[in-house]
């Protein structure tokens, strides 16, 4: 097997508080193989986010990653100093966020924004820069490129502005994409056209993109395998199709649970009871117990690594003991 | 037919955008006007859901404001109950309107007033209405009300800060339903919220539908939760409805191209690996909407009628579709 694009292993990541460390990331370990997408799906505080940050180095302080490696085709990455890291990111990793209003400077012309990316990463001069900077935007489906190179962002609407970010994240050809909810702003509509774009550019230009959004159906549509993170860790991984047809955590099984269905009729949705712990008061053992409805003795105590659940691979005791698993 | 709580009739709303009067004196700008809603018609039946769906900006939550009476319609009657609701807010009878009908908004973080205690929040309608007295028996009201959402009675000590999102969308509900009303306006009330989240709330939402009997008018963008909710749906483009059907229907056979473009455009967790032909282009600008058929510029089957013929509303196979592609059988 060739070598994972990027290596995630035992990543730990604490904020450190006056009342206390908060533990922010958990012992989170997984690879992205060249030229995969791979999703990352979770509610609001799971960590998901802050997994992508971590990669970027743009943790935000008094953030810090306290332990474990991440590493980009063999590389290591999260310990190098602020301006090796600024040369990676863009070159080898590129990002896209949420709000595209927010990630482009509104002062400065999307040609302008696009040129700099380009002359910072790559040997071209302002020409041919120029030349790639309205190539990349007729790619990712802008229309009259060559006109609307020299406009601001105000005068993009929402969903041709996340075009220019990913024209932006692609600039310089980088390996791997992070994409931290790029459609959740934008409206359902333009919401796939966006993934569509996102998809296409990706196979074309071969970059592995990390996709993270809170939409499971982003998620089916794009990805090759997900990852589904709990209370800052990773509950399970595995191939998209096993993950949400034949889910093994609890949690998973919750969750897929409690989506409304275009395709079937339930008079009451799936519920898991409770909240997400926060992160002060994340309990011991396995971080579900309190929600989950198979909880029993060793899962208060102890907590479980991924374990192997048929195709997928799941934080979960119950996996270790076939004749009780849920169906 | 005599069930209908709710009759709208051509309702309409426009609001003035213009420039300041010195600017529009010197640079000779025109007036200007944002249809926000245009000429929209609907009834909902007693116990019954209507849902409102369509992309930002097309007018669902003006709708909404517009069927509470915080914005008077510029076109157009609402009738609740049989009456108008417009001489009825100018009337003495306007509190007594005012406690039949309340609303659920989207974000419980503005909604709810940080520096009031839970006991306040949700006891604040039943002191207005005058419908508890101030004590044990206000107390007593409010604890009540947090059970009805699956809160304990002891949390009407605590502030919002101390709830998560979907505890607080739970106290919004419980103030909504202090005056026991007869019908909510949810404006997204879940789209804030976590999925798992999201199941929580619309799990209390239908049971209390289910022991109160309420109506509800629901709006959202995600169709799936439509889908979940809705008796009927109605489909918005641009400040008018486009299609309106039981939800069955709709989503069995939707007649629009819009609808059917919304119904394509939904990732289906189910089919993975399915690719879909995303639509093209994008919601145009509604201070300067497309002749004739607002949706035409992105509609596959527009022809000549629909760039310079506005399509009216009309009942088609017992759907209601603003479409002259429809009517003429074209598609």
């Amino acid at each position: 097997m060739s070598q994972p694009l990027l290596e995630v292993k035992n990543l730990r990541v604490e904020f450190p508080t006056r009342r206390g460390t908060l533990l922010a990331l958990d012992d989170v370990s997984f690879d992205i193989a060249p030229g995969e997408v791979l999703g990352v799906v979770g509610e609001s505080g799971a960590g998901k986010s802050l997994t992508g940050a971590a990669i970027i180095g743009l943790l935000e302080p008094p953030g810090r990653i306290a332990a474990g490696e991440i590493r980009l085709e063999g590389q290591r990455i999260d310990n190098l100093p602020y301006e090796t890291m600024r040369a990676i990111r863009g070159r080898r990793i590129g990002a896209i966020f949420q709000d595209p209003l927010t990630s482009l400077n509104p002062l400065y012309t999307v040609g302008r924004q696009l040129i700099e990316t380009i002359r910072t990463h790559l040997p071209l001069n302002e020409s041919q820069a120029r030349e790639r900077a309205i190539r990349l935007l007729q790619d990712t489906g802008i229309p009259a490129a060559e006109a609307r190179i020299d406009q601001y962002p105000h005068q993009f609407s929402g969903g041709m502005r996340q075009r220019v970010v990913i024209a932006l994240a692609l600039a310089a050809e980088p390996k791997l994409i992070v994409a931290d909810e790029p459609t959740t702003a934008l409206d359902v509509s333009i919401q796939a056209q966006i993934i569509a774009l996102l998809k296409r550019v990706c196979r074309e230009h071969g970059a592995a993109v990390m996709l993270v959004t809170h939409d499971m159906g982003v998620i089916a549509e794009t990805c090759d395998r997900v990852a589904v993170m709990y209370a800052g860790r990773i509950a399970e991984i595995g191939p998209v199709g096993d993950v949400i047809h034949r889910p093994s955590h609890p949690y998973t099984i919750g969750l897929m649970g409690s989506i409304p269905a275009m395709d079937e009729d339930r008079e009451r949705l799936l519920q898991i009871d409770g909240a997400m712990p926060r992160l002060n008061a994340i309990p011991t053992g396995c971080a579900f117990n309190p929600r989950c409805p198979q909880v029993f003795e060793r899962c208060r105590r102890e907590r479980p690594d991924l374990l192997d659940a048929g195709a997928t691979r799941a934080a979960c005791w119950r996996v270790e003991q076939p004749m009780t698993r849920a169906a | 037919m005599t069930s209908a709580l709710m009759e709208v009739k051509d309702l309409a709303k426009t609001f003035e955008v213009s420039a300041p009067w010195l600017n529009r004196v010197i640079e000779r700008k025109p007036r200007q006007f944002v249809h926000a809603v245009d000429g929209i018609s609907f009834t909902i039946e007693r116990g019954k859901t209507l849902a409102l769906v369509g992309e930002s900006g097309c007018g669902k939550s003006t709708v909404a404001r517009l069927l509470v009476g915080l914005y008077g319609p510029t076109r157009g009657t609402v009738r609740f109950d049989g009456q108008d609701t417009r001489t009825t807010l100018a009337s003495g009878a306007a509190r007594a309107l005012h406690r039949r009908m309340q609303m659920i908004f989207q974000d419980p973080y503005a909604s709810l007033n940080p520096r009031w205690k839970v006991l306040d929040i949700v006891g604040e309608p039943l002191r207005e209405h005058g419908l508890a007295a101030d004590g044990p028996e206000l107390k007593r009201r409010v604890g009540e009300l947090l059970q009805s959402v699956g809160l304990a009675a002891a949390d009407a000590e605590k502030f919002p800060h101390q709830f998560s999102g979907g505890q607080r969308q739970r106290i919004s509900i419980a103030r909504a339903l202090a005056t026991q009303p007869e019908f909510l306006v949810c404006d997204e009330p879940t789209s804030a919220l976590d999925v798992s989240v999201q199941a929580q709330v619309l799990n209390i939402m239908k049971d209390l539908q289910r022991k109160q009997g309420l109506t509800y008018l629901f709006i959202s963008h995600n169709l799936a939760v439509v889908r979940h909710v809705a008796d009927q749906v109605g489909v918005m483009y641009l400040g008018r409805l486009v299609e309106l059907a039981d939800k069955a229907t709709l989503f069995a056979t939707p007649r629009h191209p819009y609808t059917r473009m919304l119904l394509d455009a939904i990732p289906d967790i189910h089919m993975s690996g399915r690719s879909r032909t995303p639509v093209q282009g994008e919601v145009p600008n509604p201070l300067n909407p497309p002749s004739g058929c607002s949706f035409h510029p992105r509609c596959p089957h527009a022809n000549e009628r629909c760039r310079s013929e506005r399509p009216a509303q009309l009942s088609f196979k017992g759907v209601l579709v603003a479409c002259h592609a429809v009517q003429e059988g074209r598609i």
